[in-house]
């Protein structure tokens, strides 16, 4: 199965969001660049509200994810709880 | 295929020979020497007589290269649209049956740019 | 007394359903094809339009509240960066030259998909995908917004961006991008939407602002770093309507498939082609750099985009075949891109230059294949004719590519020594190419690309000299007329950076800024 990926830049906000995301995603790969984080996971990649709100403390709208997103790759579901990322084949 | 159109679609082309104030266009590049980057495009009236491109417009072009002074025009080999071609020095582009926007192209054996590099 | 109940808020995708369904109506005294006149002339059949859905499911509302805090955090980052004297922290003013390079080669290009989208977002009779049209169209805007606010300070300081859309629409290199974005705005509203939407916001624009902005970033450039982390913020959700389109356009209609796969073969190329100043930019002009342009390609192409067609397989779509082409370029393209720049930097808004030896280095390190045996002999004689006193400055003009507009520099796949040519005979004339894949796009359209604005015919034509100039005159210089036509200054805005007013400035201010004069 082909990777997915998110990519975010490094600051104070996305610091803990990526914590969340690894947390979430043991298979994940966390690659860090200049100013950019990007994240490969093989076939899926689950961002979780929960464990966000958990790690900063504060309820967490996960559209706010679109201030520090870079870019990404896969298909991609959107709900409030969760943000999907994947590929079919 | 045609351009899918909502209407008639029917506009002219750019670079009809007319547009040129009498001139033609002529491009022409030299085989193994990359240093300049691409052919080059010219404008030249079909009355240019074609010895007078070698003697009165390339050395200014391609001078500046160090193999360029070692060329012996009797061995060069001559390709039209890539295909090999025989230019009479004394006669016209017109006689020499060049259109607007022929392609030439010149090999210079022996000589292969810098270093061998074919720069 | 009354207890305030908290009203329930919608979930996200009820929210998504109330605000982008039902918000049209079935027109009774006109016609639905005099309403959408564009709909059926490309030969895309859509059956049901509400099937569109955006997968952020981003509403009107949350948009304005989302896109107005990266504008906030935008603008206070540039105002710190320019209070500080942000300029003189970046790693030398060589760097200065991407900047310019985007200013007049992308930023206009983000106006014109202003306009794209708004025009495929009025053309498009489903309220679902004309409000994502909308969202993209005003992002694009404030793209171009944004770049040029970022750009302005360093125009205050340094040459060559000073008419930045002047240039843009008339400079010979300039024509590359533009009639790039030209081709896709005057096609029909879908194959903008392949054109645009998918072939480049989701295949290709990882490998424009990724690199770009982390190379800013990597330099020392924060106002540039942040206009573009504040534009690459809504390439996301361009990337995921890109996708959304083409999967959505696919489902529709069986018929559709084969029209869509040419379209994206057309547009991978073509975006391929512009994206050659970005190779360039990557390994020649960025002083510190990231990664080089082949990495680059191989992680967002060749990975990313290998993965992006595998999973559109299921629809009957296959990889471009121009990707085995590309494949056999990623190890020269850089490097014929740059020498080009260096042919004819006399005719450019920015400088260019050498590599040194460090550079060199890092460049055969990174190219093995390519650069010692192809690219080295070149640049090592440039370099020493230049301390001579002897730069090259290529003064004759290119044969250019009809389609792509570049001047014919790409080489057979397989064979770096031999310049790639192809051609066609078209009713009267003959047209000239860099490659199969421009000759094809030609050859599907020829009635589109007869009338391209190549800017060396023009040249020739008498049409590139500042109003009133006579070039039948004794002595008359076809180059410095050209240049005052772009409204560039010789000798300031051009040549090389080695003695550029550019590099002396910035050495002088540099050391204000570090020492007490």
């Amino acid at each position: 199965m082909s990777n997915v990926f998110i990519a975010l830049q490094t600051n104070e906000d996305t610091r803990q969001i990526i914590e969340a995301i690894v947390q979430d995603n043991p298979h994940a790969v966390v690659n860090e660049q200049p100013a950019m984080v990007k994240i490969d996971a093989e076939g899926k990649l689950v961002v979780r509200r929960e464990t966000i709100e958990e790690l900063i403390g504060r309820s967490y709208d996960l559209q706010e994810l679109q201030v520090n997103l870079i870019t990404m790759s896969g298909n991609l579901d959107q709900t409030d709880d969760e943000m999907i990322l994947y590929w079919n084949a | 295929m045609a351009v899918a159109a909502v209407k008639e679609y029917n506009f002219p082309p750019a670079d009809t020979v007319d547009k040129f104030h009498g001139a033609q266009l002529l491009y022409i590049g030299w085989e193994d020497h990359l240093m300049f980057c691409a052919p080059f495009a010219f404008p030249f009236p079909p009355t240019m007589r074609f010895g007078d491109i070698l003697v009165g417009v390339l050395p200014g072009v391609y001078g500046y290269h160090p193999d360029f002074a070692q060329i012996d025009w009797a061995k060069a080999e001559w390709f039209k649209s890539g295909k090999p071609w025989q230019p009479d020095v004394e006669k016209s582009l017109a006689e020499n049956g060049l259109k607007h926007k022929d392609v030439i192209r010149f090999r210079t054996p022996g000589l292969t740019g810098i270093k061998g590099s074919c720069s | 007394m009354d207890m305030q109940v908290a009203k329930k808020k919608l979930g996200l995708k009820e929210r998504y359903a109330v605000m982008t369904r039902g918000l049209d109506w079935t027109p009774s005294y006109q016609k639905m094809e005099d309403i959408y006149p564009y709909m059926a002339y490309e030969g895309i059949k859509i059956h049901d339009w509400d099937k569109w859905e955006d997968p952020f499911r981003l509403t009107m509302d949350a948009y304005w509240k989302y896109q107005s805090e990266k504008e906030r955090k935008l603008y206070s980052v540039l105002d710190a960066y320019i209070q500080s004297n942000g300029h003189l922290n970046v790693t030398d003013a060589r760097y200065l030259n991407t900047v310019k390079l985007f200013v007049s080669g992308i930023s206009p290009l983000e106006y014109v998909a202003h306009r794209g989208f708004a025009h495929a977002g009025r053309q498009f009779p489903g309220p679902g995908p004309r409000v994502a049209c909308l969202m993209q169209s005003l992002d694009e805007i404030r793209h171009a917004q944004t770049q040029i606010h970022a750009v302005s300070n360093y125009n205050k300081y340094y040459n060559g961006m000073h008419d930045f859309h002047h240039a843009h629409d008339r400079v010979w290199f300039l024509s590359v991008p533009k009639s790039f974005f030209d081709d896709a705005i005057t096609a029909g509203p879908f194959e903008f939407m392949v054109a645009i939407g998918f072939s480049f916001e989701y295949v290709l624009t990882n490998l424009l602002f990724v690199p770009f902005v982390s190379g800013a970033a990597y330099n020392g450039d924060m106002g540039t770093m942040t206009f573009g982390f504040s534009a690459q913020s809504d390439e996301a959700r361009h990337m995921t309507l890109g996708l959304e389109v083409i999967k959505f356009i696919l489902q529709q209609d069986p018929a559709n498939v084969p029209i869509v796969q040419r379209w994206i073969d057309k547009w991978t190329w073509r975006g391929y082609r512009v994206l050659t100043l970005v190779a360039m930019m990557m390994d020649y002009m960025l002083p510190k750099r990231t990664m080089s342009w082949k990495e680059a390609w191989e992680v967002y192409f060749e990975q990313n985009g290998g993965a992006l067609f595998k999973d559109l397989a299921r629809y009957g779509i296959t990889i471009p075949k121009c990707t085995e082409h590309i494949a056999l370029e990623k190890d020269h393209l850089s490097h014929q891109a740059w020498s080009t720049f260096y042919n004819y930097a006399a005719a450019t808004n920015f400088h260019t230059w050498m590599p040194d030896a460090d550079e060199m280095e890092w460049l055969s390190a990174k190219y093995p294949e390519s650069y010692d045996k192809y690219y080295r002999p070149r640049m090592e004689f440039w370099r020493e004719e230049a301390a001579k006193g002897n730069r090259f400055y290529n003064k004759t003009l290119p044969m250019l590519c009809q389609t792509c507009q570049i001047p014919l520099v790409f080489t057979e796949p397989g064979d770096p020594t031999k310049i790639c040519y192809r051609e066609v005979d078209y009713k009267e004339d003959k047209y000239h190419f860099c490659s199969d894949h421009c000759k094809k796009i030609f050859e599907d359209e020829p009635e589109k690309y007869v009338q391209a604005w190549l800017p060396v015919h023009q040249i020739y034509q008498g049409n590139c000299f500042p109003e009133g100039t006579d070039p039948t005159v004794e002595g008359f210089d076809p180059l410095a007329a050209v240049i005052k036509y772009y409204h560039l200054e010789f000798g300031r805005d051009n040549l090389d950076f080695e003695g550029s007013e550019d590099q002396k400035n910035f050495a002088e201010w540099r050391g204000q800024a570090t020492k007490n004069a």
